[in-house]
């Protein structure tokens, strides 16, 4: 975890230093408009969560908190069942990371330093996966999954989910070792390190950074999946399919409302995961 | 140069090809034989169906404009956000938190925060009306104005999935040694020939992984249209799960889903194809 900061010399600050003010102007513009990009949305469809029914129809709007009362959200919150939800779909998403991560990786190391027969076969079987459309897959496995007592449970949804999860988590990691000069490996062998050592205490730390937006992946595709949730879980729903069961009939203040609640833990999933993408990233070191 | 064959690939992939083939292969199979038979024995009505539905050739068009649009832009988009983060020497980490937010936000999520903006008594209205260019509520997301719509899904999609970009190509960016970019510099390359002539071919593999991962996810798109225009804008993705949820059909919904993977896998080949790197390319 310390290495990224020697590994990586920081030269865009001396770099900066020689930025004329006009680009340097030029640049703080552009951020601030990406990063209002990014917020405002989120900043209104907030302020339509909290405006209840009056606030959602109010003509014209202002873009500032007038009237907003919790009011709308307690109600929507007591709505029977939207906590077991949320942690239905956290205990799917849980599982989703850990297993796409412990199947794909591996994968996608074989595939960036090996060259073995059946190669391009996996190669294929592993895109086919991700070119078929969830849904589908989901459906026929309904039967089976109700005879080995996996349906209407978040293990079945993340099994599912693992499915969506592991070609990118198997595509991403390949693209990552191929980034990876195995001369550092066999460096390693060279000073009596085995295989497993060598990738334990060499590759490992330089692709960490790759693994966990890798586990990123695999948690939002899980969190996000609509359709799979709802056909495996009747009871035992995740959140996306509560929602989806419950925006059908629900007025547009209960729809920003799902929407806010849907956003929430992954903006505060992000903001966790911050400090260790940005060490292993090599981008916070001063 | 590829080491020796042995076990020890076949080792690291036997997990997940065990997994992928009790829960891809076989229910891919089964869809596949769904999609081919009605009544009874091999037949191709379910297809027939499908392309004389009226939505058919609409949903066809849709998605093709929409993956169209929406994945150049995002790559493009990306590539700015990466340029202008490693820029910067503070608020680095702040930037950075920001911009990856919309990496954990859910389609359906996206599509009802754009719907909160852009809603007949939404926030763009709204400005519209006090800049004097409306004289009251409009509907921009409505069947009588398929390119505002457009437009809008365009927008939402662009929130949204292009995070994942930025992600890819930030980590991508890490791997790639410091010193060709400051030889080129001591050499008198301009930042804009140092980003054309090495950034980006260095990028390549993490340019391929985000291109396929992004175009397959644009032929599914389908909650943010959902949320954001219901069926006002058929997408192929929705128009199966219109034919499986509401009609019931299995077999055209497989149809569907046949077509969606056929696509995909066309899009995936010409990327695998384009963007290849040996490994001799490799820094």
């Amino acid at each position: 975890m310390t290495i990224q900061a020697a590994e990586l010399p920081q030269t865009t600050k001396s770099r900066n230093m020689a930025l004329p003010s006009a680009r340097r102007l030029l640049l703080w513009t552009g951020l601030a408009v990406l990063l209002a990009w990014v917020l405002v949305p989120i900043y209104f469809v907030a302020l339509g969560a909290f405006g209840g029914r009056l606030g959602v129809f109010r003509w014209p709007k202002t873009i500032w908190p007038t009237d907003l009362s919790l009011a709308a959200m307690t109600q929507f919150l007591a709505i029977e069942g939207v906590f077991n939800a949320l942690v239905n779909s956290l205990i799917a998403a849980g599982l989703t990371v850990l297993f796409s991560v412990l199947l794909g990786a591996p994968a996608g190391y074989a595939l960036a330093r090996y060259s073995f027969r059946g190669q391009n076969a996996y190669r294929l079987l592993v895109l086919l996966t991700r070119a078929f459309p969830l849904a589908i897959l989901a459906l026929p496995l309904t039967v089976s999954f109700i005879r080995l007592g996996l349906y209407d449970t978040p293990f079945g949804v993340s099994l599912i989910h693992t499915v969506l999860a592991l070609p990118f988590a198997a595509l991403v990691t390949q693209s990552l070792f191929m980034g990876i000069p195995r001369e550092y490996e066999e460096a390693a062998w060279v000073f009596g390190c085995t295989r497993f050592q060598a990738f334990m205490k060499v590759v490992l730390p330089l692709a960490l950074p790759g693994l966990a937006a890798t586990a990123i992946f695999a948690f939002v595709i899980s969190w996000n999946e609509v359709f799979a949730a709802s056909i495996l879980t009747v009871r035992e729903r995740t959140l996306t399919a509560y929602l989806l069961r419950i925006l059908a009939e629900s007025p547009l203040h209960y729809r920003f409302a799902g929407g806010f609640i849907l956003i929430i833990p992954s903006v505060l999933f992000i903001f966790a995961v911050r400090r260790y993408l940005f060490a292993v990233w090599g981008i916070a070191s001063k | 140069m590829p080491a020796r064959t042995s076990w020890i690939p076949y080792a690291l992939i036997a997990p997940s090809v065990i997994f992928l083939g009790a829960l891809f292969l076989v229910p891919l199979v089964q869809t596949i034989w769904l999609s081919f038979s009605a009544g009874d024995g091999f037949s191709l009505e379910n297809y027939q169906r499908m392309a004389g539905d009226l939505n058919f050739s609409l949903a066809v068009r849709n998605t093709f404009l929409l993956t169209l649009v929406v994945v150049p832009l995002q790559v493009v988009l990306a590539l700015a956000m990466a340029t202008m983060v490693t820029k910067l020497d503070r608020g680095r980490d702040l930037a950075l938190w920001v911009l990856t937010i919309p990496l954990g936000i859910s389609d359906l999520a996206a599509g009802l925060a754009w719907l909160a903006l852009l809603q007949n008594t939404g926030y763009l209205n709204s400005a519209l009306y006090a800049l004097g260019l409306i004289q009251g509520p409009v509907g921009w997301l409505s069947q009588e104005t398929p390119w505002a719509l457009f437009f809008a899904i365009v927008l939402a999609e662009l929130w949204r999935a292009t995070a994942i970009v930025l992600v890819i190509l930030i980590a991508g960016l890490q791997l790639i040694p410091k010193e060709f970019s400051e030889a080129a510099e001591i050499f008198g390359a301009k930042p804009w020939t140092r980003f054309m002539r090495i950034t980006l071919p260095l990028l390549k593999p993490s340019l391929q992984s985000a291109l396929i991962l992004r175009t397959v996810l644009a032929f599914e798109v389908f909650a943010v249209v959902y949320a954001l225009g219901g069926r006002n804008f058929p997408v192929l993705a929705g128009e199966a799960y219109v034919w499986q949820n509401d009609n019931q059909n299995y077999g055209v919904a497989a149809a569907y889903a046949v077509l969606i993977m056929a696509i995909s896998l066309a899009a995936t080949a010409v990327y695998l194809r384009v963007l290849r790197t040996r490994p001799e390319q490799l820094p």
